[in-house]
């Protein structure tokens, strides 16, 4: 119960969301197996120094990564629940305690205001090592009140996107919720506040059709697997094999549905110069009371 | 006839009948006793199977050879009707069809997925299966409606996107996400109708509405059945018991909120009687048109918002 309590304080540190990367003194990349330190790793944004890849992070690095120390997380009290008594291999309620107890008090969307060199910011980033990432109702929940959020007091939107897509236990509402996050950046884009969309690896399904792609900039993470439907199902489809680097970031940029990629190194920077270049003002104050 | 596995004890009924409908037209026996008899057996043997469908038997029904398309429904519906092609940038796509039609005095702009009633046209409209270019043409459509002041109405009846490498290339998945975003703000009513297959973002992508209504033998689902099966039991046999845990029946919807209404169909499916069916789809377009245009578009926009927004169930826990 320990993150209720500092909820109640209101301002959170990296340090308050627990680490989504692997304790241990070595780091094996899983693109060459390049071995270097956690240390190492860490200092170079999870990315390998050797061939490049980008190691799967969550929420919190995201957040230590792009604000400027401090942030406030929000609608963390949401929780996800088995109200179909959805049951397949497993119940969907054993599922989301499984999930509890690896990822205790957290969700598969993590939502913070922040600042990003000075400039206030509101980020939701998705957590693949929640189920999956999946899109249930807390997802689609939390991206409408971020919007809200944003409206209400004037801020630009970041989503990161790492999803396999719609959450299946929860049926048709998990269908729904790609309709009504999207309504809701509509309303964001209504008020003129900019929505940045940063795809990385995997964005795939309802995410993929519904807010990643509705960014006013569209980006992503290099070699990201970005799609509607899963490379296995198109295979299955066509009864062919894939083109290589299908899918990839480098094959939407090539196809015309990214603005750019950007190496995680860059992100700061590059979500910087989008807010100054979108103009975006805001007397949005970093207080605990907010 | 092509009778579905839970129908089977009605093919024996009806083979009987067709026999004793013959020996009556020989003209030998009177049997028009029997007949009447007989019908009479078979109307209660239907209603006995059909007032207690599964969730699977109602996404096999969905799926019924026979079962009426949309052009047939616009047909059946408009009096006068203009089809309209391609999306303006790539394609036109034969998954999705649409145009211009009058039902009674209204003019309304009609959009929906067309499956093919043989194994040609099957082909030709990809199984009801849209590419991007399809979910783009239906977005010109009803920016075409909003633009003329003309109420938007979708019918749905689609297996999924198709999953493609061209669907890939062409974006997919921003052309349902396009679709979602700008049916948010379209300044004209749109009424939805699920009138066979309701599957995934594939449906959704012409499937936002101010009203949303499904046909009695008709789901919506994230997933269908066998591909749910296959992720979450890692083998298609569970499909019944995926339709189970789905939910996904218009009965289902309708108690969870997410439709508004179901749209009665005749007595063993829609495609026993589909002039019938179309006879009472169009009643119910008219009634709801009628509702629907006496609402000023801003606070049409603003209940369409809402209706959205609040769709989905959670917890939040206090401290």
């Amino acid at each position: 119960m320990g993150w209720f309590k500092r909820l109640k304080k209101g301002v959170q540190t990296s340090s308050n969301l627990k680490k989504d990367t692997p304790d241990g003194l070595w780091f094996k990349c899983k693109g060459c197996g390049h071995t270097t330190t956690n240390k190492d790793i860490s200092e170079h944004f999870y990315v390998c120094p050797k061939c490049g890849f980008h190691e799967r992070i969550g929420p919190g690095e995201y957040f230590k990564i792009i604000f400027d120390g401090k942030y406030i997380r929000l609608f963390a009290n949401l929780k996800s629940k088995d109200f179909l008594n959805f049951t397949d291999l497993k119940s969907y309620g054993d599922r989301l305690k499984a999930a509890d107890k690896k990822k205790p008090g957290r969700e598969a969307i993590e939502v913070a205001v922040g600042k990003v060199k000075q400039k206030p910011l509101v980020i939701a980033a998705m957590d693949f090592a929640y189920i999956g990432g999946s899109m249930g109702s807390v997802v689609g929940e939390k991206i409408s009140r971020a919007v809200d959020y944003c409206i209400e007091n004037r801020l630009p939107l970041l989503i990161i996107s790492k999803s396999g897509g719609a959450r299946m236990m929860e049926s048709a509402f998990s269908l729904m919720q790609m309709a009504k996050t999207s309504i809701q950046l509509a309303q964001l884009s209504n008020a003129g506040l900019p929505f940045f969309s940063l795809m990385t690896n995997p964005t795939t399904g309802g995410v993929t059709a519904s807010f990643a792609m509705l960014g006013d900039i569209n980006f992503a993470e290099p070699k990201a697997l970005i799609g509607f439907a899963g490379p296995r199902v198109i295979k299955e489809t066509i009864k062919k094999d894939l083109p290589e680097g299908f899918q990839t970031s480098e094959f939407l940029l090539d196809h015309g549905f990214l603005d750019f990629i950007t190496h995680r190194k860059d992100l700061k920077d590059t979500i910087n110069d989008l807010i100054v270049l979108f103009n975006t003002k805001s007397d949005f104050k970093l207080t605990e009371d907010k | 006839m092509v009778f579905l596995e839970f129908e089977k004890p009605l093919e024996k009924l009806h083979e009987q009948l067709e026999k004793l409908i013959q020996i009556n037209e020989e003209g030998e026996l009177d049997m028009s006793d029997k007949i009447k008899e007989l019908e009479n057996k078979i109307n209660k043997k239907s209603k006995e199977i059909f007032s207690n469908l599964s969730g699977w038997e109602r996404v096999q029904l969905s799926r019924h050879p026979q079962r009426p398309y949309t052009e047939f429904y616009i047909e059946h519906i408009t009096t006068k009707f203009v089809e309209l092609h391609g999306d303006r940038y790539f394609n036109d796509d034969k998954a999705i069809i649409g145009g211009l039609g009058k039902i009674g005095t209204q003019s309304v702009v009609i959009v929906g997925q067309q499956k093919g009633t043989n194994t040609k046209m099957r082909q030709y409209r990809n199984f009801g299966m849209a590419n991007p270019d399809g979910y783009r043409k239906a977005l010109r459509l009803m920016k075409l409606a909003e633009k003329f002041k003309l109420p938007v109405i979708t019918l749905i009846d689609t297996p999924g996107a198709y999953p493609g490498i061209e669907a890939e290339e062409r974006g997919q998945a921003e052309a349902i996400a396009r679709n979602l975003f700008e049916m948010a703000n379209l300044r004209t009513p749109i009424l939805a109708y699920v009138i066979g297959e309701g599957a995934s973002g594939g449906a959704l992508g012409i499937g936002i509405g101010d009203k949303v209504f499904m046909l009695e033998n008709t789901w919506y689902s994230v997933i269908s059945p066998e591909n749910c099966s296959t992720i979450l039991w890692r083998t298609w046999d569970y499909k019944e018991t995926a339709a189970e845990a789905l939910k996904l029946t218009p009965e289902h919807m309708l108690e969870f909120g997410l439709i508004e209404d179901i749209v009665k169909e005749p007595l063993g499916g829609a495609h026993k009687d589909p002039e019938k069916m179309a006879k009472t789809l169009k009643a119910h377009i008219v009634k709801q048109l009628k509702e629907i245009n006496e609402i000023d578009t801003d606070t049409l926009l603003k209940n369409r918002i809402e209706r959205y927004k609040n769709i989905g169930e959670f917890e939040e826990v206090t401290e």
